[in-house]
């Protein structure tokens, strides 16, 4: 275990409500450098809980970085200032005595607040929906080998889908855009064959509900890359761009 | 045609089409300043230069107006993605840690793009409009050159000039490899080379530019 705790002054973004005004409401705790982040938060709801006041709200579930629940914005960077992990994975070692400490929600108008650090993705959850599936036989179960995919191709496209839609990308964008999120559901499938038959009707379908929902357009600063908790490339999303150009562009359809 | 004003109108349609202008600015630039340099000829060779260009008027009349659409779909396109793009987060962030994952020159496109162009609208008001209203306005036949030389003896102007085209170099570094993602043309090999490419690209840009008020207005002024 390594040494003694330190004392951290936070500033926690409060809000009871979707409608209603947050601010920022401040909180001090001595807590052990080996704590993780969400540890600290739960200290200080235990805290809040024994004084009868309302715990802060945020969300959490796996813990260990692949679930995509947790998310908050530390310091004015999406889970925290610790490249490629989530928020979950954050320790209170990275933070040094005294430091004062800001966590904000996820911001973007496509992600109502819900109750202080928790915002409603499900717009995410519509995305998918428009196009993250393909289309498979009826019938037995197919071997597992039977179409064969080359060992750079299944690389490419399992990079793409370790995506776990926290949705950092969109809160580190200064747009709010979630072409990161939507170029890694469109690569996963458009890079294997078995994602051919909707290849082009789902970048379509994808793109224009991401437009409808709200959020920014690209203007490639690279942030979303910098801040993925996945290390999701870019490059996702200049294959969605040429696949939806190209589906744009040469698809039969006039409307 | 309404498949195209739905791809017009996406975000990544904005993107192609704020990209398919940018390229064609930067590859205009290029012409522009090939004729530029000619100023470092002296005032025969910039003034044949330019008399060149007035024989050819029609066709340079074509290309103004392309130009003229060219600018006003990425000044169009551009404004239109900013305030939509403000939209998309209406409550900004206490703490902003912007500098930490992007690079400046990426976030300020808008800003620096603003700046170049009050700078065109007083370019073009400068030499623009004075060489195609010879004897109207100030200048002489054929003293096209004597023209641009007492115009960057006024230190703001030249000052202004100078500033403008670091800001159009920042604009380029960025706008340059930008293009080629919007394009969706990346790849492992030819990437990097391409990011090199356009740094190359928008610092020779700016510098040579640059050089034409500096070389008047210290060198050809201090005589």
């Amino acid at each position: 275990m390594s040494g003694k705790n330190i004392n951290v002054s936070l500033k926690i973004w409060r809000q009871d409500g979707p409608k209603t005004v947050g601010s920022f409401a401040e909180y001090k705790i001595s807590i052990s450098p080996d704590a993780s982040f969400l540890e600290m938060l739960d200290e200080i709801n235990n805290d809040l809980e024994s004084k009868n006041q309302i715990p802060i709200a945020f969300e959490s579930d796996c813990r260990e970085g692949i679930c995509g629940t947790c998310g908050l914005v530390i310091n004015g960077q999406p889970h925290g200032p610790i490249p490629k992990i989530a928020t979950c994975q954050l320790h209170m070692r990275n933070f040094k005595d005294g430091d004062p400490i800001w966590i904000e929600p996820f911001r973007a108008k496509a992600f109502p607040i819900i109750k202080d650090l928790v915002v409603d993705r499900s717009g995410f959850d519509e995305i998918l929906q428009t196009g993250g599936y393909i289309s498979i036989n009826t019938g037995g179960v197919p071997d597992a080998n039977a179409i064969p995919i080359s060992k750079d191709i299944a690389s490419l496209a399992m990079d793409a889908a370790a995506c776990i839609g926290c949705g950092a990308c969109v809160a580190a964008c200064k747009n709010a855009s979630a072409m990161l999120f939507v170029s890694a559901k469109v690569s996963q499938y458009a890079l294997l064959p078995q994602g051919q038959p909707e290849r082009s009707q789902r970048v379509q379908s994808m793109v224009a509900k991401m437009d409808e929902l709200g959020f920014g357009s690209c203007t490639n600063t690279y942030a979303c890359e910098a801040e993925c908790p996945k290390g999701i490339s870019v490059t996702n999303i200049a294959r969605m761009n040429r696949d939806y150009i190209k589906a744009s562009v040469t698809s039969n359809s006039v409307e | 045609m309404s498949w195209f004003n739905t791809f017009f109108n996406s975000s990544i349609g904005k993107k192609l089409f704020m990209g398919i202008t940018g390229i064609s600015l930067i590859l205009f630039l290029k012409f522009h300043l090939i004729n530029n340099l000619s100023l470092f000829g002296g005032p025969e060779i910039f003034n044949t230069v330019v008399k060149n260009l007035e024989s050819i008027k029609p066709l340079v009349r074509v290309i103004e107006v392309v130009l003229a659409l060219i600018f006003l779909i990425h000044i169009f396109n551009g404004i239109r993605l900013w305030i939509e793009n403000k939209k998309a987060r209406p409550v900004k962030y206490a703490v902003n840690g912007s500098s930490k994952n992007s690079t400046i020159y990426s976030r300020t496109m808008a800003q620096t793009g603003s700046i170049i162009f009050i700078f065109l609208v007083i370019h073009l008001r400068t030499f623009w409009m004075s060489f195609n209203s010879i004897g109207v306005v100030g200048i002489e036949e054929h003293k096209y050159y004597e023209f641009v030389a007492s115009t960057f003896l006024d230190p703001i102007y030249s000052g202004f000039y100078v500033f403008a085209m670091i800001l159009l170099g920042l604009h380029l570094n960025h706008g340059f490899q930008s293009v080629f993602q919007t394009f969706g043309w990346t790849h492992k090999k030819y990437t990097p080379i391409i990011n090199v490419i356009g740094t190359i690209y928008s610092i020779f840009v700016a510098i040579a530019f640059a050089s034409i008020p500096i070389y008047f207005l210290f060198i050809q002024g201090g005589k």
